[in-house]
């Protein structure tokens, strides 16, 4: 009986043939590490925020007038209102977190270059989708940082020359923050935004998917064809879709194994994600900053404003520059660097672990940089902080130019045959 | 090696953290209000100084009396009786009758609503400032306050605690001396002893960090059992994946 | 559709109590979104209980006053009214009011607390229209009793306790709702509280 309705189905749609071609017979590397949680948890989270999104719509109100209110009423009246938002504002920071971490996993196993390049560029259209997401999603709440926050965002765009003013008066719909900037934003949070994500990331996969995955070790598990011995070759069936044109050593089909290995990557992120929900949903001002609890005055500015932490880098490296348009071309430039890392590294070594010690020593610098920034740009200004973000801009792109001019000629160590898991 | 440098990272983001948020604190240090969200006695002293002191100017226009009462275990007639003063019924919300103009000609700005204060600053603020009024007839209404200066409120706690004096201190600051107030002492006209008092103030801030997050106890209720079993279900998953990563070599 | 080469018993026993515990805490996930819908402290803060005062109502008058945003009829029934009602009892649906549409302390001849005040949710149990109160003037729809309840939508007729008249679209008398008589005058529609 049920083989036959599998059958009715199949006749009409290819459902098994998906199954099988992209889970339960596609081959991927056997020796993925704790850094390839990051991708399904990043589905995870994504699913958190679109589940709790729907239902926070249900009461909330978008309007400057009833904004602030909704979501006390929120908080406060509706049944798991608190739950339901607090799974919301957390899962914003958690998406970010993991998202950073799958990041970073691609940049020390050399997951973007050659042929992985348009994955990393689906992969970064989805990041500036993510922070344009974020922070339309945070002026929704109408709070003190939602409405001064957004005001120094919009105004970045004065800084472009001719257009700026303009352009910032047009993205805002009024003279200052207003209602109306309020209404849109809702509607590209709710609507437009998650549809463009959602889009993006069936892409990623479908990229990742053609390509197969990297791993820890930076070699391809896609041999030419007939160049493996039968004995080497994997026990498991793969779908002909991938053994047809190349032989595969070292790989297993991604159900049960990896499936089986996400579950558990997954219920130990949720006891993190939950102690925070349930216990310090605030995480000390940092997912949910104090005056944010302050409806939005126009005409009282909070003493300090920062960017919600996962900003606060790209601020930092903003606020280093006195100068206005310099600085807003700089913060753009650190995250288009980020998309050109394809092709910034001339390497052909992928693995961290196969490549010359300076590389290490870049990208430890690299994460020192990031995370100084990110310190930097969360905490008042001081002329100490002031210098520390202007020697951190340069160390951050200089982890590019070095990156650049090594590459081309590193010494790196031998590549392994095979994997090792 | 990997593993040890998230370890670090992680060690080092925790230890940020507190720094961070001092920084972006008031510059006067605050006293601990150490105070109890499951002490319901003191909660509910603290809603009775609520109404009786403080309503007449601050609402909490987001906070019913009938989720509070509840909450901190009032019986809805007694609070009906002895903590609602207009008459309101007890679905409402906790407001005055003051308009925001009125509000504003009488103190040259409308007293802030107070149902999310102790999310804004922090309990300990909220029992440090409580603490900090002094006497100071070059202000408006006698008083002043040392983590508020400049304040626009008298001391409506004053038949309680007295009107303190402040306790001045000679400080070097950019190269100037000023005299600054670092601290206060009774001037013992207060029905209330100096302990006693603290006491009020530690209810006080009590209950309004109830009302900044009324669901703050019913969250961690929940949350150590969701965790709870998560755990169990992270141990099963656990041994699924060995049982079945006994198959790749 | 497994592609595992083995299959052992430990294998099987560990996938189903995972999946079990999993399916648990997936049911257990649901239960904040679906609570979410019930009626918040708003919704139950404007359908709490509202205050009549009876002390204008006039034999035969009705008046209505609402609750939970529903209609809710208070008529003071005259000594005819109460009278007529026990010679039609042959032509209703229910008239010993055995479906559970009051209280237990409405179960009565009147279906009401006391026989001359009658409350009971203007809504008529076929589709939800509210039925026009004709004084005086039933007998067209019912001879022989003069006061009575027509529904405009459907043609259901209810009499001055609302129950429902045979061979018409609605399928029950009128719920009556839960009330308490706090004084002489003044009626508590939507709780009812013990007797004191």
């Amino acid at each position: 009986m049920f083989g036959k309705i599998i059958g009715w189905i199949d006749d009409r749609i290819p459902m098994t043939r998906v199954w099988n071609m992209h889970i339960a017979q596609y081959p991927a590397p056997k020796n993925f590490n704790f850094w390839y949680f990051f991708g399904s948890l990043a589905m995870l989270v994504l699913v958190n925020q679109i589940l709790t999104g729907i239902w926070l719509t249900m009461n909330f109100v978008p309007s400057a007038e009833g904004a602030f209110a909704s979501v006390e009423y929120i908080m406060r009246d509706v049944e798991y209102g608190w739950l339901l938002r607090y799974l919301h504002s957390t899962g914003a920071s958690a998406f970010f977190i993991v998202v950073y971490m799958h990041m970073f996993r691609g940049m020390i196993y050399g997951s973007y270059q050659k042929p992985r390049e348009l994955l990393w560029l689906f992969g970064m259209f989805i990041f500036l989708a993510l922070m344009a997401e974020a922070f339309m999603g945070y002026l929704l709440p109408w709070g003190q940082m939602s409405f001064w926050g957004a005001q120094v965002i919009i105004s970045l765009f004065g800084a472009i020359p001719v257009i700026g003013d303009d352009l910032t008066l047009w993205i805002r719909g009024d003279y200052v923050i207003s209602g109306a900037t309020l209404n849109r934003f809702f509607a590209l949070h709710v609507i437009a935004l998650p549809l463009v994500i959602v889009i993006l990331v069936f892409l990623h996969i479908v990229a990742l998917h053609e390509v197969g995955s990297n791993n820890p070790e930076g070699i391809e598990i896609k041999r030419k064809k007939g160049s493996v011995a039968e004995e080497d070759k994997p026990k498991f069936k793969f779908h002909e879709y991938y053994t047809d044109k190349k032989d595969i050593v070292d790989a297993i089909p991604f159900h049960p194994y990896y499936t089986v290995k996400d579950i558990v990557g997954v219920v130990g992120f949720l006891i993190l994600f939950c102690w925070v929900v349930f216990f310090m949903p605030a995480m000390n001002g940092f997912f949910l900053e104090g005056p944010n609890f302050e409806a939005a005055n126009p005409l009282k500015t909070p003493e300090h404003i920062f960017p919600v932490w996962y900003f606060t880098p790209f601020y930092a490296i903003l606020r280093a520059i006195p100068d206005k348009l310099i600085g807003v071309a700089a913060m753009g430039a650190s995250i288009v660097v980020l998309a050109l890392l394809p092709w910034v590294d001339r390497g052909r070594v992928k693995s961290v672990r196969y490549r010359c010690g300076f590389h290490k020593w870049n990208i430890a610098g690299f994460v020192v940089t990031f995370v100084l920034l990110g310190w930097v740009g969360a905490t008042p200004q001081t002329d100490l902080k002031t210098i520390i973000s202007q020697i951190c801009t340069v160390t951050y792109f200089m982890f590019f130019v070095l990156l650049f001019v090594y590459s081309k000629n590193e010494k790196t160590k031998p590549l392994p045959e095979r994997l090792t898991k | 090696m990997m593993k040890k440098l998230l370890i670090g990272l992680f060690a080092l983001s925790v230890n940020l953290l507190p720094n961070m948020v001092m920084a972006a604190g008031p510059s006067v240090p605050l006293m601990e209000a150490n105070n109890d969200l499951t002490d319901q006695a003191s909660l509910q002293r603290g809603a009775k100084l609520f109404m009786n002191y403080c309503l007449g100017c601050h609402q909490m226009q987001y906070q019913r009396y009938e989720r509070t009462f509840r909450d901190i275990g009032i019986p809805t007639e007694v609070g009906l009786e002895q903590l609602i003063f207009d008459g309101s019924k007890v679905g409402s919300h906790i407001t005055n009758a003051i308009t925001k103009d009125d509000a504003a000609k009488w103190f040259g700005a409308a007293p802030p609503d107070l149902t999310l204060i102790a999310r804004v600053k922090s309990p300990d603020y909220i029992y440090t400032y409580l603490k900090s009024f002094y006497k100071d007839e070059s202000r408006p209404f006698g008083v002043n306050n040392i983590v508020f200066p400049l304040v626009g409120m008298p001391h409506v706690l004053q038949e309680l605690q007295g009107l303190p004096t402040p306790i001045t201190k000679e400080v070097e600051e950019h190269g100037h001396t000023v005299t600054k107030v670092i601290a206060t002492e009774t001037d013992g006209t207060g029905e209330l002893s100096v302990d006693e008092y603290d006491q009020a103030a530690r209810d006080l801030t009590n209950f309004l960090e109830y009302v900044g997050e009324p669901s703050r106890l019913e969250s961690e209720a929940l949350g150590i059992k969701v965790i709870g079993f998560l755990i169990i279900l992270f141990i099963l998953a656990f041994m699924l994946k060995k049982e079945y990563w006994r198959d790749v070599h | 559709m497994s592609n595992a080469p083995v299959d052992n018993g430990r294998r099987r026993f560990l996938t189903i109590a995972t999946s079990v515990v999993g399916g648990v805490g997936a049911a257990g996930a649901a239960v904040p979104f679906i609570a979410s819908w019930n009626p918040s402290e708003r919704a139950k803060s404007a359908g709490a209980p509202v205050e009549v005062d009876i002390s204008k109502l006039e034999p035969g008058q009705l008046i209505r006053v609402e609750w939970r945003g529903k209609p809710v009829w208070v008529v003071s029934r005259t000594p005819k009214m109460l009278e007529q009602m026990k010679e039609h009892e042959g032509q209703l649906r229910d008239p010993q009011s055995q479906e559970p549409q009051q209280l237990e302390s409405s179960t009565n001849d009147y279906r009401s607390l006391r026989p001359e005040i009658f409350l009971a949710v203007g809504i008529c149990t076929h589709l939800g229209c509210s039925p026009g109160f004709l004084q005086g003037n039933f007998g067209e729809k019912v001879e022989g009793t003069d006061d009575g309840f027509y529904c405009p939508c459907h043609g259901s007729k209810f009499d001055m306790a609302g129950r429902v008249f045979q061979s018409v679209p609605a399928p029950l008398n009128l719920e009556i709702p839960p009330y308490t008589f706090l004084d002489e005058t003044t009626i508590l529609v939507g709780e009812e509280r013990g007797v004191a």
